[in-house]
C-alpha cells in the first residue's frame, strides 16, 4: 500500500537533569505543550498519544500511564498508549506514530515520552536499567548496562586487535566530544559541565564495569520531549516549515548470548537502518548529520560502523581524528548526545527528534550543524537488542 | 520431536553440574540455555543433550556498581563463555585480579558449575538464583 508523506510540527523536550518536583506525567505534559505551542493546531485536532516509558513501575510505582496523561494534558478520552521498548520506547512509539498516520488510520498526533531515573537513585536506577538484559540468564549473574556495554569494547578490541588501553583512549574522545557539545545544550544535564575533558579526566574517572569509567556512561537522567506528527498535507496547511519523515526502521535480537561475537556489529541495527535508507531513498552519503544511541562511549562507535559511516573496526579511530565532530566528515551528536545532554530513556528517542528537527529548521543556535537537510536518528533499546531509526529532511521524499 | 528444558531444570542441572541443552535434529547446532526452537536454524526438531561443560573466556568485565539486590556481591566479575559445543553463556568467574590481567584472560580454558546466590524482589525465580561459574582449567 502506497503510504502517505508525513511531517513533524512541532517538537519540545525539558531540560533534563534531576526533577524531584516533576512526576512523569508533568514532564510529558511539559515537553508536549511546548512541542503543541509551535504546531499552529488546536488540541482537538490531535486524535491519539504514542507514549514512550520504560520503567514508570520501578522509579514512580506506575503503570498503565498513557490514559491518566491524555486525561491530564486535555485530550480526554483520545486513544492513548504506552509503548515499552527500554531506551528505544519513544523511538517505537515514534514510528507506530508515523506508520498509523502514513497508512491513513490518523491525520494528526501526539508523540513523547518522559523517565524519572535520576530521582530513583544509582541502585534502583541500575536494576531497572537492567531489566532490558534477559532477566533470566544475564540478570543472574548480575549484568548491568555498563556491564553489556564493557563486554562490548573489550571484544571490539579483541577482535579488531587494537590493546584495550588504546581504544579506551579512542573511546574518551567520544566522551570528550559529546560533553563539549552536552555543556553548550542549555537543555543538557550537563550544561555548563565537563565541556573541557581531557583523555586522562575519562580514563582515570571511577572504574563502574571494567574498562569502562564514570565518563564513558551516560548518566541517570529525568526528562521527557514530545512531538506533534500530521501528514504532511495537514503540516503544510498549518506551518511554514514541517520537517519530513523519510523513512523509518526497526529490528531486534535477543540476549547478548544469542548474538555472540556479533554483538560488536550490531546486526539489528544494520536490519533496521537499511530499512530506513530504502524507504527514505537515501545511502550513508546523502545523511548531514546524525544522532546516535551513544549510552557509552563505545556504543557510539560501534553505531557509526553499522550505520555505514565507517568500515567495521574504523569507528574508534574516525572520533579520534574529528571525523565526527561538527565540521568533520559526518557530525554525531551535535546537541551532546545520552552522554552529555542526558538518557532519560522513554524520552531518549524523541528528543534525538527533537534536536534533528531543531538543527534541520536552523534553529540549534549553539551547535548548528550548516546546510544541514537530511538526519538520521539511531536509537537502542536493550543489549542491541530494539533497534530504531528514523530519517527526517527539510524537502518531502523523492 | 521437541524437547523442552524448564529454567528450573536447566538450574537444577547446573547445581549438579550438568549443562544442559538442546540438539538440532535438522542442523546438527546445539542451543545453550535451551529455548523453544533450535537457535541456528528455528527448527523445532530438538533433542535434550548434556553438554560438556567446557569452553573459553570470549570477554569479561568486573562490575563495581551494582543493581539493587546484588550490591553485596560486588566487585564481581561477569563474562561470556564460548562453549565447546558452540553457543554463548553468561556467567561469573571468581577471580580476585580479573583487571590486572586484562585482556589475557580473553581465550582462557574454563568449565562450568552452578552456585547458589540468594534471590531478589525482580527474578523470576523466587527462591534462589543459580549463577553459571567459570573455573579456569589451567589454575
Ligand atoms: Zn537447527
Amino acid at each position: 500500500m502506497e503510504k502517505r508523506d508525513v511531517a513533524v510540527l512541532g517538537v519540545g523536550q525539558t531540560k533534563f537533569g534531576h526533577h524531584p518536583d516533576k512526576s512523569l506525567i508533568d514532564l510529558f505534559a511539559e515537553a508536549f505543550y511546548e512541542a503543541f505551542n509551535e504546531s499552529n493546531i488546536e488540541l482537538k485536532d490531535i486524535q491519539a498519544i504514542y507514549y514512550g516509558n520504560f520503567v514508570g513501575e520501578m522509579t514512580d510505582g506506575s503503570a498503565n500511564l498513557s490514559g491518566f496523561i491524555s486525561d491530564e494534558i486535555g485530550l480526554k478520552g483520545i486513544p492513548a498508549r504506552r509503548y515499552e521498548a527500554a531506551c528505544a520506547s519513544s523511538s517505537v512509539a515514534f514510528r507506530e506514530a508515523y506508520l498509523a498516520v502514513a497508512h491513513g488510520i490518523y491525520d494528526c498526533v501526539a508523540v513523547g515520552g518522559s523517565e524519572r531515573l535520576y530521582n530513583a537513585g544509582t541502585a534502583i536506577g541500575t536494576r531497572a536499567l537492567a531489566t532490558a538484559v534477559d532477566g533470566l540468564h544475564e540478570m543472574t549473574a548480575g549484568l548491568t548496562f555498563p556491564g553489556v556495554f564493557a563486554l562490548a569494547a573489550r571484544l571490539y578490541a579483541k577482535k579488531y586487535e587494537i590493546p584495550m588501553e588504546k581504544l579506551h583512549e579512542k573511546m574518551a574522545h567520544v566522551s570528550i566530544k559529546n560533553h563539549k557539545y552536552g555543556a553548550i545544550n542549555p537543555k543538557a544535564q550537563f550544561y555548563n559541565k565537563f565541556g573541557d575533558l581531557k583523555v586522562e579526566d575519562v580514563l582515570n574517572s571511577k572504574v563502574i564495569c571494567s574498562p569502562l569509567t564514570l565518563f564513558d556512561c551516560c548518566p541517570m537522567t529525568d526528562g521527557g520531549s514530545a512531538a506533534i506528527i500530521a501528514s504532511a498535507d495537514f503540516a503544510e496547511d498549518v506551518i511554514d516549515n514541517p520537517v519530513y519523515v523519510l523513512g523509518t526502521g526497526q529490528s531486534g535480537a535477543g540476549g547478548l548470548f544469542r548474538q555472540k561475537e556479533d554483538m560488536i556489529k550490531a546486526i539489528p541495527r544494520k536490519i533496521s537502518v537499511e530499512m530506513a535508507y530504502k524507504e527514505a531513498k537515501v545511502t550513508p552519503k546523502d545523511i548531514d548529520f546524525v544522532e546516535i544511541h551513544d549510552c557509552f562511549t563505545i556504543a557510539e562507535i560501534i553505531a557509526s560502523e553499522a550505520m555505514g559511516f565507517f568500515e567495521y573496526g574504523k569507528g574508534a579511530d574516525a572520533v579520534e581524528e574529528g571525523e565526527t565532530w561538527v565540521g568533520g566528515s559526518i557530525p554525531i551528536n551535535p546537541d551532546g548526545g545520552l552522554i552529555g545532554k542526558g538518557h532519560p530513556v522513554g524520552a531518549t528517542g524523541t528528543s534525538q527528534v527533537y534536536a534533528a528537527v531543531k538543527q534541520l529548521r536552523n534553529e540549534f543556535k549553539y551547535n548548528q550543524v550548516k546546510d544541514a537537510e537530511i538526519c538520521i536518528t539511531d536509537t537502542l533499546g536493550g543489549d542491541f537488542g530494539t533497534l530504531v531509526n528514523i530519517i527526517l529532511g527539510i524537502h518531502r521524499r523523492k | 520431536m521437541t524437547d523442552v528444558i524448564s529454567f528450573k531444570e536447566y538450574f537444577d542441572a547446573l547445581l549438579e553440574g550438568k549443562l544442559l541443552g538442546l540438539k538440532c535434529s535438522d542442523c546438527g547446532a546445539y542451543t545453550c540455555p535451551p529455548k523453544a526452537v533450535c537457535d541456528s536454524c528455528g527448527s523445532r526438531n530438538v533433542k535434550r543433550v548434556e553438554l560438556s561443560g567446557r569452553g573459553r573466556i570470549t570477554t569479561f568485565t568486573t562490575t563495581y556498581v551494582a543493581p539493587v539486590g546484588y550490591d553485596k556481591e560486588v566487585p564481581y566479575t561477569v563474562a561470556m563463555v564460548e562453549l565447546e559445543e558452540g553457543p554463548w553463556i553468561v556467567g561469573r568467574i571468581e577471580i580476585e585480579n580479573a583487571d590486572e590481567i586484562g585482556q589475557d584472560l580473553i581465550g582462557e580454558e574454563v568449565v562450568v558449575e552452578g552456585k547458589e546466590y540468594p534471590t531478589e524482589m525482580f527474578y523470576p525465580d523466587k527462591k534462589r538464583r543459580v549463577v553459571p561459574v567459570f573455573k579456569l582449567v589451567k589454575a
